[in-house]
C-alpha cells in the first residue's frame, strides 16, 4: 500500500505486514529486507520501504514491578498507553518525546529525548534490555551487561539491526498527574540562551522560537521549564484526587491552532499570537501533564494542516562551542527566504553517552515546514549551516537529507553501516531512509 | 465489582471488547478452545486495568460441555459477550457438508445454545446483558457466503425470539452487526475504509448498546442503510445480483 511517515512525505508503495508474534514476525524474514513499523510517527522515510512489519499487534503488557518501576512490554505499546496504565498508580515515563502516540520499539529505536534530556537523558537511558530478532528469526536479549554491543547499536539505530520485540524500562515515580510550569518570555536569541543557561537545573526545559520574528527580535523566544507538581501544590479540586488526568481538562487552557491556510503571512499572525499568549501567561502556573508534554496531541491529525503535500521537519543539534552563531545563522537563513516555521522548538541538550544517539551537549532546533520549492530550497542551506558549525541530524525527523551530507556530518553512521555490512544485516533490514543515506 | 464473560476471546472484537470493559472496572472471564493462549491478554489486561482476569477452556462445538462451564466460571457473569463466529470458505462449504456444518455449528448452533443457558441463569437472577455478535450476511443471503450467512440469520432470530422471550424481565438482550471490521478474518481483503470499522469501534459501541438499552445494532450507521435498501430489493432483481 502507498504508505508514509507522520510528515505524509515522502510516501511509496510499501508491502505492509501485521504479524499477531513473535513467529509470525519470523515467518517474514528471510524474504527480501524489511523494516519495523511502530506507529508511524517518524516524520519522514524511516518506517516505509519494501516491506514494513507492523508492530501493531505486538502490543502486550507482560509485567510490572511495583519496587523498581520496571516495565516489560512488547514493541508495539504505546508510551500514551504506559502513561494511561499506570499514571493513576503514580508512575510516569522516565523519558517522553513531544507525542505519546509513539510505540515503544519506535522510541528505543530513535533513542527519542524530552523536555529533560540536560537533566536525565535520552530514552535509552531507561531501558534495562530488549528481546532483538536478527536476521535469521532468532532472539537476543540485550542489554548493557549482556550483547552490549548490539545493545548500544541498537539504541538510536532506526530498526536496522533487527526488530525489536519486547523490551523492559523503568519508569518515574511521580506525586501528581501535573506540572508546575515557569514561563520566561525573552526579547531575543541571546535573552533566550541565557534563561536556557541560568534555569539549567529545571529538570524540564525547552522554548518556542518565533521564527519569523527578524531583527533586534530575532530568536524572540517563551522559554518554558517544568517540575512535576508536589501534591500541595495543586489547585485544591485537585488535591484528593493528585493522579486523575480527567481533571486537567477542566482546568487547564490548552492552546487552539487555527485552522487557516498556511502562509507566511499567517506563520507571522500565529507567531506574533503565540508569543503575546506566551508573555501573558503568568510566570507559574500548574498545568496537567498532557498540555505540558503533548500538545499536540490534542489535535489529532495535526498533521493534515499541512495539506496532502505534506510537510518536512528539519531538526539539528548544534554543540554547545558554537551554538549561537550556528542558530543565528540558520534563524538568518530561515527569516530571509521567508519560508517560515508554524512551529519551532529550542532545547538545551545535555552530555549524551551512547554509540548512534541523536543528543549532544548543545542547542538543538527543531522546525516544521510545508512541502513548498521554497522549503525544498532552503534545506540544503540549512543543512550546510549546520554542518559548518559542527552539528549534526535526527533521523527520526529527516526525509530528505543526502547521503553525502550525513556522512560529513556523522561519521558514526559510516561504522554502523560497515558493522551491518559485516553481520548480514544489510539484506535483511533496510528502510527507504536506510537506502537513501547508504546504510 | 461487575463483570464481563467474553465468548471466543482469541478475536479482535473479543480482545477490544475485553479491553474496553476492564478499563470501565469490570472483571474479565475470557474463554477460548485453549485456554493457555489466553494468559498474555489476561497479564495485560490485569496490568493495564488492575481488574481481576480469569482464563477458561470452552470449544463451542462441545455442546454438551455448555452446563458444566458455566458451572465452573468463578462467578456468573453481569454481562456475557458471544463473538464466537467461523467464515469458513463458501465454496468448500459448497462442495463439502462437514465444511458447511462446521460453519453452521460454529456460528448458529454452539452460540445460540450457550447464550441460551446463560439466558436461564440470567432470567433466574433477573438482570444481565447477553451480547451475540451476529452479521449482516445474516440479513439475506447472498452467493458469496451463504453457508455462513444463514447461520447468522438463524443467529440473529435466535436472538430476537431470546429478547422477546426476556421482554418482561431485567435482562437485556443485544444483536451486534458489524459491518466489515478490520481484523484477522479480514486481513488481505480489500474493503472500503467507510464502511470499514476498527474492533474498537465494535467495542465501544457494545458497551454503548448496553449502556442505552439498545436491541439491535450496527456499528456503522451506513451498514443499516446499505443493509435496509439490500433486504427491501425484491427477489427476481435479487437474485440476479452480484453483492
Amino acid at each position: 500500500m502507498d504508505l508514509s511517515g507522520w510528515g505524509r512525505y515522502p510516501h511509496q508503495e510499501t508491502r505492509l505486514s501485521t504479524p499477531r508474534d513473535a513467529q509470525g514476525v519470523a515467518a517474514l524474514l528471510g524474504d527480501g529486507p524489511v523494516i519495523a513499523r511502530g506507529s508511524g510517527r517518524a516524520y519522514g522515510d524511516p518506517a516505509i520501504g519494501a516491506h514494513a512489519v507492523s508492530t501493531r499487534h505486538l502490543n502486550h503488557m507482560i509485567a510490572f514491578d511495583d519496587a523498581t518501576g520496571e516495565l516489560v512490554a512488547e514493541s508495539g505499546v504505546t508510551l500514551g498507553e504506559i502513561m494511561d496504565a499506570f499514571l493513576p498508580r503514580g508512575w510516569f515515563l522516565s523519558v517522553t518525546p513531544g507525542t505519546k502516540f509513539v510505540s515503544l520499539g519506535g522510541a528505543i529505536a530513535a533513542d527519542v529525548h524530552g523536555k529533560n534530556h540536560h537533566s536525565e537523558g535520552s530514552f535509552g537511558v531507561f531501558v534495562d534490555w530488549f528481546d532483538l530478532m536478527g536476521a535469521d528469526g532468532s532472539v537476543t536479549r540485550c542489554s548493557r551487561n549482556d550483547n552490549a554491543d548490539l545493545f548500544r547499536w541498537t539504541l538510536g539505530g532506526m530498526g536496522l539491526t533487527g526488530i525489536i520485540l519486547r523490551a523492559a524500562i523503568r519508569l518515574k515515580k511521580v506525586e501528581s498527574g501535573w506540572i508546575r510550569q515557569t514561563t520566561i518570555a525573552t526579547r531575543n536569541l541571546d535573552e533566550a540562551l541565557a534563561a536556557f543557561e541560568q534555569t539549567y537545573d529545571a529538570t524540564y526545559s525547552m522554548a518556542w522560537i518565533d521564527c519569523a520574528a527578524t531583527g533586534a527580535k530575532m530568536g524572540r523566544s517563551i522559554v518554558m521549564n517544568g517540575e512535576h507538581a508536589t501534591r500541595d501544590e495543586l489547585p485544591p479540586l485537585a488535591r484528593p484526587r493528585p493522579l486523575d488526568t480527567a481533571l486537567h481538562r477542566n482546568l487547564s487552557v490548552p492552546f487552539d491552532f487555527p485552522g487557516f491556510a498556511l502562509n507566511p503571512w499567517s506563520i507571522r499572525a500565529f507567531n506574533e499570537l503565540y508569543y503575546f499568549k506566551g508573555k501573558r501567561t503568568p510566570p507559574t502556573s500548574i498545568v496537567g501533564l498532557d498540555s505540558f508534554f503533548y500538545p499536540l496531541d490534542a489535535i489529532r491529525n495535526w498533521n493534515r494542516i499541512y495539506g496532502r503535500k505534506g510537510f518536512m521537519q528539519f531538526q539539528c543539534v548544534v554543540p554547545l562551542e558554537s551554538h549561537a552563531e550556528g542558530l543565528r545563522a540558520i534563524l538568518n537563513a530561515i527569516t530571509r527566504t521567508g519560508a517560515g516555521s508554524f512551529l519551532a522548538v529550542l532545547k538545551r541538550f545535555g552530555p549524551q553517552d551512547s554509540r548512534l544517539s541523536f543528543p549532544m551537549e548543545g542547542y538543538t532546533l527543531a522546525l516544521d515546514f510545508p512541502l513548498t520549492r521554497r522549503s525544498l530550497d532552503l534545506m540544503p542551506e540549512l543543512d550546510r549551516i549546520t554542518a559548518d558549525h559542527g552539528g549534526r541530524f535526527y533521523l527520526a525527523k529527516d526525509s530528505r537529507m543526502s547521503a553525502d551530507t550525513l556522512r560529513r556530518t556523522d561519521p558514526r553512521w559510516q561504522a554502523f553501516a560497515e558493522m551491518r555490512r559485516q553481520q548480514g544485516l544489510t539484506q535483511a533490514f533496510a528502510s527507504a531512509q536506510s537506502e537513501r543515506l547508504g546504510l | 465489582m461487575s463483570s464481563v464473560l467474553i465468548l471466543g476471546a482469541r478475536s479482535d472484537i473479543a480482545r477490544a471488547c475485553a479491553q474496553h470493559y476492564a478499563r470501565q472496572g469490570y472483571a474479565v472471564q475470557l474463554a477460548a478452545r485453549d485456554a493457555a493462549s489466553l494468559e498474555a491478554d489476561a497479564t495485560d489486561l490485569h496490568l493495564r486495568h488492575g481488574v481481576p482476569v480469569t482464563c477458561h477452556a470452552f470449544d463451542v462445538l462441545d455442546t454438551a460441555s455448555f452446563a458444566g462451564f458455566i458451572e465452573a466460571l468463578p462467578i456468573l457473569p453481569d454481562t456475557v459477550i458471544c463473538a464466537v463466529g467461523f467464515m469458513g470458505d463458501q465454496a468448500e462449504s459448497e462442495r463439502d457438508p462437514q465444511a458447511a456444518a462446521l460453519v453452521m455449528r460454529s456460528n448458529y448452533e454452539g452460540p445460540s445454545l450457550i447464550l441460551s443457558l446463560l439466558a436461564d441463569r440470567f432470567a433466574e437472577r433477573n438482570s444481565g446483558t447477553l451480547v451475540g455478535i451476529s452479521s449482516v450476511a445474516g440479513d439475506r443471503g447472498r452467493a458469496s457466503n451463504y453457508v455462513y450467512g444463514s447461520a447468522k440469520a438463524g443467529f440473529t432470530a435466535f436472538l430476537s425470539g431470546l429478547r422477546n422471550r426476556l421482554s418482561r424481565t431485567r435482562v437485556q438482550v443485544i444483536t451486534v452487526k458489524p459491518g466489515f471490521v478490520a481484523t484477522r478474518m479480514t486481513e488481505g481483503m480489500d474493503l472500503n475504509p467507510r464502511l470499514t470499522a476498527q474492533p474498537d469501534e465494535v467495542a465501544r459501541a457494545i458497551w454503548t448498546a448496553q449502556d442505552k438499552g439498545r436491541n439491535v445494532i450496527y456499528v456503522r450507521g451506513i451498514w443499516r442503510l446499505v443493509m435496509t435498501i439490500i433486504r427491501l430489493l425484491p427477489e427476481a432483481l435479487f437474485k440476479k445480483t452480484s453483492l
